[in-house]
């Protein structure tokens, strides 16, 4: 079901198309991804594992796990999440392993389309936006891809104002913030976009770094420069219990994109997993959108969130459950109870505690970690930082990897805010430009402010554990 | 783990809680005229509320420390209610038998004025009914939060913290 009325937000929808699923004619909205017209008109089942021939739905909605895969126009694999309708579209359940087509030509390297710049970023969120901008102000020609249909990364579904200072955007509310950003970033001439485009490998040839990258899941594009800057952003976690693959289970950010980015209803009554940030705004955004919120169930004896987005929604009736866990969910081809029980001060499940909870869908909201393929690929240090909520590459001060030439920034360089992100992404930009010799050393005074600021955001009791992450990552160059 | 405050087990704070940590105004400044109280005890790295409030009332040396509200200083303009992310000011003014209570209100629908309202406590009771005062639309608020004013009778003043809107 579609959203029309929204407290906060504005749907606008694009041409109305017409897709073929399974036959089937749907109707649809250019500018909405196949898995989200496919949610819209009541489809979750989107895929059967290999194996058992278990049914599969959404679960990241952002292109970072493969529970969406489904047959495209006969071919198998596709990212049905971050690829937008096409009018007459064929779309199929993917089932197992599908075979590639024969018919089909791969693209040739000698084909590829050569793209060349100083700063390669990888990834448009707050953390590679905010490098972009400042690179490029810097005097840097840069190229910004993204493998998603929109840019501003997961800031287009936070309805929520943020956090911090007036100066970093603290009363504005994230979908703004993106805004914002994208408007700056596309005013420099400076700065060339690549939408739908997915960086697959970082090399070294010669004094240049190749990024490769496939665009609209055809077109292989090369992309050139001195340094690259990987703000690639993380993964919903995920936890074991019985039937934790039903259609109807999503990553929370897999709701929001849904229910924020593409106005599409996740379904009628939620059983929320983690009493987190995340967690705690889901619910409340999941009130905004006229859906009834059971509870959030959390392990921890306490709220892990911020107290105040807690109070938001428990004033609106939801129940928060500290020390209790989801057992197992029940269901055929879609979620239809949530079982969940009390644990005891070793974590055990007290006996005889089980709730049933009647849903239609569960939200995990238990931590993401960081995205690192690309910089683990490349040969970049890792190390494994509980701090940071996973592994991530060990960096200098400027953001810099133990890889020349390649930054990190936001997310992907330890799990954090969207703040800090914006804070790290111009940190990288900045440093990016300087090392390359194109800044002049005024810049560096910026750097310098960004980092007190850092500083300042992280003092407070949850940015200090944060903090002692960040020393574990840093490595000091000689 | 022994020393978890009760308000991060629940999810909610009781005004007598919240006391241990913000400084309440007392009922004779309550009379006087509306003045603001957050209801923010964790020390979370945020700042507009203090980089809003147009005299000053709201001490805050890093933003990571609470907001303190002088209920001297504060002149009661609601810009702290419109602006805060964590949707946790409030505004009160006793005035007879009533106390008129302004809050935050991002669901739809948005009361109109002079519509009487389902008024809850802080865990979503319904605890009486009440009279929209003034309604802030989202489009004049400072924060992009409308906001609205509910006369509640007096003893309730403690205890509503939102509204439903039910309608025919």
């Amino acid at each position: 079901m579609r959203l029309t009325e929204h407290p906060v937000l504005r749907f606008e929808r694009g041409r109305e198309v017409i897709i073929y699923f399974e036959g089937q004619p749907i109707k649809a909205y250019e500018d909405e991804t196949i898995a989200a017209a496919l949610h819209a008109n009541g489809i979750r089942v989107l895929n059967y594992s290999a194996n058992e021939k278990r049914p599969r739905g959404l679960f990241c909605a952002i292109g970072k796990c493969s529970s969406c895969l489904m047959v495209v126009n006969g071919i198998p694999n596709v990212r049905t999440c971050i690829t937008l309708v096409e009018d007459g579209m064929t779309i199929e359940r993917q089932r197992g392993k599908a075979e590639l087509p024969k018919d089909v030509k791969p693209p040739e390297w000698k084909d590829a389309k050569v793209v060349k710049a100083d700063i390669v970023i990888i990834g448009g969120g707050p953390a590679g936006l905010m490098a972009a901008i400042h690179a490029a102000d810097a005097g840097a020609k840069i190229v910004l891809l993204d493998e998603n249909p929109m840019l501003g990364g997961q800031l287009v579904k936070q309805t929520h104002k943020f956090f911090g200072k007036r100066e970093q955007f603290a009363g504005v509310r994230g979908v703004e913030i993106a805004r914002i950003l994208e408007d700056e970033v596309r005013k420099r001439e400076n700065v060339e976009v690549f939408l739908e485009t997915s960086a697959v490998g970082i090399f070294q040839d010669g004094d240049e770094k190749l990024v490769l990258a496939v665009k609209n899941n055809r077109e292989l594009i090369e992309f050139r420069g001195r340094a690259v800057i990987v703000a690639t952003g993380a993964m919903e976690k995920m936890i074991p219990f019985e039937n934790n693959d039903l259609p109807g289970i999503y990553g929370a950010g897999a709701i929001q994109t849904l229910m924020n980015t593409y106005g599409v209803k996740p379904g009628d009554k939620v059983l929320i997993v983690g009493a987190g940030n995340v967690g705690l705004i889901l619910a409340y955004q999941l009130i905004q959108a006229g859906v009834e919120v059971k509870a959030i169930v959390e392990a921890m004896p306490k709220v892990g969130g911020y107290f105040v987005h807690a109070a938001k929604v428990r004033r609106l009736g939801v129940p928060i459950l500290t020390r209790h866990t989801i057992l197992r969910a029940e269901g055929r081809e879609r979620v239809e109870k949530a079982i969940v029980a009390q644990l005891d001060e070793n974590w055990n499940v007290i006996p005889g505690t089980e709730k049933v909870f009647e849903v239609d869908v569960i939200a995990l909201a238990v931590g993401l970690r960081p995205s690192i393929e690309l910089l683990h690929q490349v040969g970049c240090q890792i190390k494994y930082i509980r701090e940071l909520s996973g592994h991530v590459a060990v960096r200098d001060e400027w953001m810099e990897t133990t890889v020349r030439g390649i930054f990190v920034a936001g997310d992907s360089a330890g799990i954090e805010e969207a703040t800090t992100a914006m804070l790290e992404g111009k940190i990288a930009g900045i440093a990016a430009a300087l090392r390359l010799g194109i800044a002049d050393e005024s810049w560096v005074k910026e750097i310098e402010k960004a980092q007190r600021d850092l500083d300042e955001f992280r003092s407070g009791p949850f940015g200090r554990h944060v903090m002692e992450g960040v020393k574990k990552a840093l490595v000091v160059r000689e | 783990m022994s020393e978890i405050p009760e308000y991060l087990r629940t999810g909610y704070i009781t005004p007598e809680e919240l006391q241990k940590f913000i400084p309440l105004p007392s009922e004779e400044r309550l009379r006087k005229r509306p003045v603001a109280i957050p209801e923010c005890p964790q020390e979370i790295p945020c700042a507009p509320c203090r980089e809003i409030c147009p005299t000053g009332a709201i001490s805050m040396p890093t933003p990571n420390d609470l907001p303190i509200v002088d209920y001297d200083k504060c002149i009661g303009c609601s810009l702290c209610v419109q602006i805060c992310p964590g949707l946790a000011f409030f505004m009160m003014h006793y005035v007879g038998d009533k106390a008129r209570i302004t809050m935050p209100h991002e669901l739809l629908p948005v009361p109109e004025r002079g519509e009487e309202v389902v008024l809850l406590n802080r865990v979503g009771e319904p605890v009486g009914k009440g009279k929209v005062l003034t309604v802030v639309p989202r489009e004049r608020s400072k924060g992009d939060t409308p906001i609205i004013t509910v006369e509640v009778p007096i003893e309730l003043a403690w205890e509503v913290r939102a509204v439903k809107v039910v309608r025919e």
